[in-house]
C-alpha cells in the first residue's frame, strides 16, 4: 500500500470513533474517498444491550497472565487473513494468548469458551465484494456472556490488514482501558551489502513487519529516520551529494525537502510534539549545537553553545523540556534543559557513558543507551534520572523508539563482526517497558533506525 | 616509462571511479610512509603511498599522538608542494559510540586534523571535512586491532 493510498477514518458516529481512533483521525475524516468506514453493530437480541464490558484488567496483570481470547477464523474471503493478523498482534504483544476456536454462529456457547478459559472472544465476518471490503465484528465478554463491541467496517479491498490492525486496537481498548498500538508503522533504515560500505535506504513497514517497502534509493548514506507525530511526514539525515543533512520527506507526496540551512554537519532531527518544529544537531568546530527549525517559515533558533557535543535532542510530550547527550563534563552524558534553552541539568549518573535519549510518550520515563565495558545496555529512567532500569543488553543494542502508548520499545540490535565482517547483523527488536517479552521484528534482510510513528499514522 | 605511466593511469581512474560517499583509499591506506614509486605526483595515490593518508585516536578522544602529528607534517609539506590540491578530511569511529554521537566525534576527529593542517600552513579554503561516525568502517572485524583502524581521520584529494 503506497503511502498516500492510506485511508483515513471517516465516521458517522463521532462519539464511537473519538473514542477509538483520536483527533486527528477524525481531522482527516472526509478527505478520504477510499476511508474506512465504522458502523456500530446492534447487539445481538440475546446479549444485554449496552454493555459496558471492558477494561477490568490492567496491562499490569497482563504482563503476569496474558488475557485468553479466542480468536476463530472469521468467516468470508478475508476472514482467515483478518483473523491472523489480529491474532498476531494480540499475541505478539504479550497481554494476550490467543485461542483457536470454532467461529460460533448467532450468540455464542459462551459455555464452552469459558471451560477453555478464555475471557474474551471475537466473532465476525470478512467479505469481500463489489463495494470493497467489509468486516463485521464482535467482541464479547465469556464471562458475562455480553457484547462488548460491534462495529462494521467497510474499506477498500486491499485494506484487510489495516481494518485487523484497527480491530486489534479496539480489543486492546476494551479489555485494557488504554489505547493500542497495533494501526502503526515504523520507518527504518534498510541495510545491505559489505559492512565497509553498507547501502543504506529509507525503509517503511506496518508495525507488525508486513508492507515493508523502500522510500530512497541507495546511493547516500540516510540514517536516523523520525516521525513527525502529527503529519505523514519523516525527518531524516542524508549525505546527499556528499552533503551530510538533515532533510523531510512527504510520505503522502514524496517531496523531500532540505531542512535548515547551516555550515556543519546537521543530524539527530526530532520533532516537536506539535510538528511545526524539528531540533536537531550541528557541527561547529569541535562539537555541536542544538537547534530548533521551524518548518514553516524555516527560521531556526540555537539553542545550545556549551563547544561540547550536543546531540540526540528530543522534546518532553508537552514540548516544555529538551533531554539531550552531551560530554560537556568530559564523557557522554544525558542532560534535560528548558524548551528554549538553558538551565541543563545532568540526570544519568550510572556506570558508563550514556546517549540516545527518547522521551516516553507518558511523559514518565526517558529511554536510552548505556555503553560501558564495551557492552550496550537499553534501559529507562524517570526524567529526573531516578529509578535507572536496564531492559535488555547486547554488543550493541541503541536507537530507541516508543510505540504510540509508550508501552513498548523498538530498538536496533547489532550483532558482532568476526574477521571480513563475517557475523555482523543489524535487525529491529521489540521490549515492554518493564523489560518483558523481547522479540525482533522481522524486516526483510539487515535494518536499523526504528522510529515509530503515532497510532493511525 | 611508458608501462608506468599507463599503471599510474590506471590508479587514477580507478579512485575516480569510487562513489563519493565513500572513504577513498580506505582499502589501500595506511599511516606509514613508504616511499613509492609508479604513482601521478600530487594524487591520492602519491598521498597514500608517500605521504600516509590517515591518522589514528584513542577511545572517545580526539586528541593528535606524535605520530598522528608526523604523518598530518608530512601531509602539510605535501599540500605545500601541491598548492593545487584541495582535500577532505573524513573523521570515523569506531562501532563503540550510540550512532548519532559518533557523528560528532567523527567531525570533532576530522576538525582536530584539520586545525592541525591549518596551524602548520595549509590554506583553510583547502580543507573540507565529513564525519561518517560509525557507519564507514576501514576494519570490518570487531575487535581492539579493527576499532583502533576505525578512529582515524582520512585525508583524500577532492
Amino acid at each position: 500500500m503506497r503511502p498516500s493510498d492510506l485511508p483515513l477514518i471517516s465516521d458517522v458516529e463521532a462519539s464511537l470513533l473519538a473514542t477509538h481512533f483520536g483527533r486527528r483521525a477524525l481531522l482527516g475524516a472526509g478527505a478520504a474517498a477510499t476511508g474506512v468506514l465504522a458502523m456500530p453493530l446492534s447487539a445481538l437480541a440475546q446479549a444485554a444491550p449496552g454493555a459496558p464490558g471492558a477494561a477490568e484488567i490492567t496491562v499490569d496483570q497482563a504482563r503476569t497472565a496474558p488475557i485468553p481470547i479466542v480468536i476463530p477464523v472469521l468467516g468470508g474471503d478475508a476472514g482467515q487473513l483478518v483473523s491472523s493478523v489480529i491474532s498476531g498482534d494480540l499475541g505478539n504483544c504479550g497481554l494476550f494468548a490467543p485461542i483457536n476456536g470454532a467461529l460460533p454462529v448467532g450468540v455464542p456457547d459462551f459455555g464452552t469458551y469459558k471451560s477453555l478459559g478464555a475471557r474474551a472472544l471475537v466473532s465476525g465476518t470478512a467479505t469481500t465484494g463489489a463495494g470493497g471490503l467489509r468486516v463485521e465484528f464482535r467482541l464479547w465478554d465469556v464471562l458475562t456472556g455480553q457484547q462488548i463491541q460491534g462495529t462494521a467496517y467497510t474499506a477498500g479491498a486491499g485494506d484487510a490488514r489495516k481494518i485487523a490492525h484497527i480491530i486489534a486496537d479496539v480489543i486492546y481498548e476494551r479489555l485494557l482501558g488504554e489505547k493500542g498500538y497495533f494501526n502503526s508503522r515504523i520507518a527504518y533504515i534498510a541495510r545491505s551489502g559489505p559492512r565497509a560500505h553498507q547501502i543504506t535506504r529509507l525503509a517503511i513497514m506496518d508495525q507488525d513487519g508486513a508492507n515493508s517497502h523502500y522510500l530512497s534509493g541507495g546511493q547516500w548514506l540516510t540514517l536516523t529516520p523520525r516521525f513527525s507525530p502529527v503529519s505523514d511526514q519523516l525527518a531524516f539525515m542524508s549525505y546527499a551529494n556528499n552533503r551530510p543533512r538533515v532533510y523531510v520527506l512527504n510520505l503522502a507526496t514524496g517531496r523531500q525537502q532540505l531542512l535548515g540551512d547551516f555550515d556543519g554537519i546537521s543530524f539527530a532531527p526530532r520533532f516537536a510534539p506539535d510538528g511545526h518544529t524539528v531540533i536537531m544537531s550541528v557541527t561547529r568546530g569541535g562539537g555541536s549545537d542544538i537547534y530548533s527549525v521551524d518548518l514553516a517559515s524555516r527560521g531556526k533558533r540555537q539553542l545550545t553553545s556549551s563547544g561540547a557535543i550536543d546531540t540526540s535532542p528530543c522534546y518532553s510530550p508537552d514540548g516544555s523540556q529538551i533531554v539531550f547527550n552531551s560530554d560537556r563534563g568530559g564523557t557522554p552524558q544525558l542532560y534535560i534543559m528548558s524548551a528554549g534553552g538553558g538551565g541543563a541539568k545532568r540526570i544519568s549518573y550510572g556506570n558508563g557513558i550514556y546517549g540516545s535519549p527518547v522521551w516516553s510518550p507518558r511523559g514518565d520515563l526517558i529511554a536510552f543507551t548505556r555503553i560501558a565495558n564495551g557492552s550496550f545496555s537499553l534501559g529507562v529512567m524517570a526524567p529526573d534520572g531516578t529509578g535507572e532500569r536496564i531492559l535488555t543488553q547486547g554488543f550493541t543494542v541503541d536507537t530507541a523508539t516508543f510505540c504510540p502508548n509508550g508501552r513498548v520499545l523498538a530498538f536496533c540490535r547489532q550483532t558482532a563482526a568476526g574477521a571480513g565482517g563475517a557475523g555482523f547483523s543489524s535487525s529491529i527488536g521489540t521490549i515492554d517497558i518493564t523489560g518483558f517479552h523481547e522479540r525482533s521484528i522481522p524486516a526483510a534482510g539487515m535494518a536499523s533506525d526504528p522510529a515509530w510513528s503515532p497510532l493511525n499514522g | 616509462m611508458r608501462l608506468k605511466l599507463l599503471g599510474a593511469l590506471g590508479m587514477a581512474v580507478f579512485l575516480a571511479a569510487c562513489s563519493d560517499d565513500t572513504n577513498k583509499g580506505a582499502t589501500t591506506g595506511t599511516g606509514a610512509a613508504a616511499q613509492s614509486t609508479g604513482v601521478t605526483p600530487g594524487s591520492e595515490a602519491d598521498l597514500v603511498a608517500n605521504v600516509g593518508d590517515r591518522v589514528f585516536f584513542e577511545l572517545n578522544k580526539n586528541n593528535l599522538s606524535s605520530e598522528a602529528q608526523a604523518t598530518l607534517d608530512r601531509q602539510a609539506a605535501w599540500l605545500a608542494k601541491y598548492p593545487q590540491v584541495t582535500v577532505q578530511l573524513a573523521g570515523n569511529c569506531d562501532d563503540r559510540g550510540t550512532e548519532e554521537y559518533n557523528i560528532a566525534l567523527g567531525e570533532r576527529r576530522a576538525n582536530a586534523a584539520r586545525d592541525y593542517l591549518v596551524a602548520k600552513g595549509v590554506a583553510a579554503s583547502r580543507i573540507t571535512t565529513i564525519s561518517y561516525g560509525k557507519d564507514r568502517p576501514t576494519a570490518t572485524g570487531d575487535n581492539e586491532e579493527a576499532w583502533a583502524q576505525n578512529r582515524n581521520s582520512i585525508t583524500s584529494v577532492r
